[in-house]
């Protein structure tokens, strides 16, 4: 059994796919990895990708809803891309709707929305300066 | 006993007149549901049937003997669901054979009230087991057509349909319960994933009525959209619903909501970059 999940980088993203069946420790020692990562990077963007990923609880539920949260702090956002219908279903069923999670449906989606975020964000800062 | 089984064994066409023109009669041919030939037929085989069951003593419908007595009644029974008829016009078909059958047995036994009484409550019986079984029956054949319907009702229900490259649209027709929910709510997530959509439109003008629960179903379905990576447009809200919705204090903010499926379809173009235009010259 592996006990990480490898945090891959692109340019300013950083890519998480998640092949395995997430199970907790897993899934605390992924948040943890990843507050690093970013930290250290200063990556502006984290894609997420679960569309291997077929069994869902609230736990794991709630960490997509923390990794989220944690990188937006770090001033990164996250996009999570490929979700499955039934993982949809289930969250939605143990009412986790996941508010603030941008969501995509296949990786170039996602990172197409991440360039978009960023070059709005330049752009914007270009209009503060 | 031993009278009533000799009488059905016998069973001569004094009998099967007499039935016959009790049930016509009581009107039970009427309304075309049977045609004449047809329920006489019906009346005869099951008189045969019946002698057949009687030759050892009165039918024991539970045994072996009745097994074709049963399969006669279930097959009348399920004839009689198939063509609409209630369950007290099946019943009646066998009820009605109690008075030839009492006027026969009073015949045949002049002078012994005890007797007479005796084999009178035995042919009750057996008549009243008779039509309790082709009532049950009847009610079987009706649970599973009703069973029936209802399952094509689902599979109707739930056509997903794809407007514009990259847009889909669900028109929802009938009323809104958990387990429609749960099958609209599969098949939509399922032709996203295998469209790649990023956008679907529900239309909910075949909707009668939006109370909280059909709200609370749309927004699960919404937010596993959204959830999913998609972007959904509610369409089809009559003014009554739109009201409906406001007074029951049903929050749909962060949801785009249009009148018609047309402004949902226009909505989701501009969304993914189309224009419209009308080609200068055209008529009309």
């Amino acid at each position: 059994m592996i006990d990480r999940i490898p945090i891959l980088q692109i340019g300013d993203f950083l890519l998480i796919t998640i092949q395995v069946d997430m199970h907790d420790q897993l899934a605390l020692q992924l948040q943890d990895d990843l507050t690093a990562r970013i930290a250290k990077t200063g990556a502006r963007g984290v894609l997420l990708d679960i569309s291997t990923l077929d069994v869902v609880d609230s736990f794991i539920g709630r960490m997509i809803s923390n990794i989220s949260s944690v990188a937006g702090v770090l001033s990164a956002r996250t996009v999570v891309v490929g979700m499955q219908p039934a993982v949809a279903i289930t969250l939605v069923e143990l009412g986790l709707s996941l508010p603030g999670v941008q969501t995509a449906l296949n990786a170039e989606r996602g990172m197409e929305l991440l360039r978009l975020a960023m070059d709005e964000e330049a752009s914007g800062d270009a209009v503060g300066q | 006993m031993q009278k009533t089984a000799e009488i059905l064994r016998n069973a001569d066409s004094t009998l099967f007149d007499s039935w016959v023109a009790d049930l016509q009669s009581g009107g039970w041919g009427d309304g075309g549901r049977f045609s004449e030939t047809d329920w006489r037929n019906q009346a005869a085989e099951f008189l045969k049937l019946l002698a057949a069951a009687s030759q050892d003593g009165l039918p024991d419908l539970d045994g072996n003997a009745g097994t074709a007595l049963r399969n006669n009644l279930e097959t009348l029974s399920r004839t009689m669901a198939m063509r609409g008829a209630t369950s007290g016009q099946t019943a009646t078909f066998l009820f009605s054979l109690k008075k030839p059958l009492f006027a026969q047995l009073q015949k045949a036994i002049p002078n012994d009230a005890t007797r007479l009484a005796d084999e009178i409550w035995a042919a009750n019986a057996l008549i009243d087991r008779l039509g309790l079984h082709s009532v049950s029956a009847f009610q079987k054949s009706r649970e599973e057509l009703i069973s029936r319907q209802q399952e094509e009702m689902l599979e109707l229900s739930t056509p997903v349909v794809k407007l514009w490259d990259g847009v889909l649209a669900l028109p929802m027709i009938g009323t809104l319960d958990s387990a429609r929910t749960q099958i609209v709510m599969e098949s939509l997530l399922q032709r996203i994933v295998e469209t790649g959509s990023t956008i679907a439109i529900i239309d909910i003008t075949g909707v009668p009525t939006v109370d909280t629960l059909v709200a609370q179903h749309l927004l699960k379905t919404v937010t596993a959209i959204r959830l999913m990576g998609a972007d959904c447009i509610i369409s089809g809200i009559r003014p009554q619903i739109a009201q409906t919705i406001v007074h029951l204090g049903i929050d749909l903010t962060g949801i785009s909501t249009k009148a018609s499926l047309a402004d949902a379809l226009t909505l989701a173009l501009k969304r993914s970059g189309y224009v419209v235009q009308k080609q200068a010259g055209a008529s009309a």
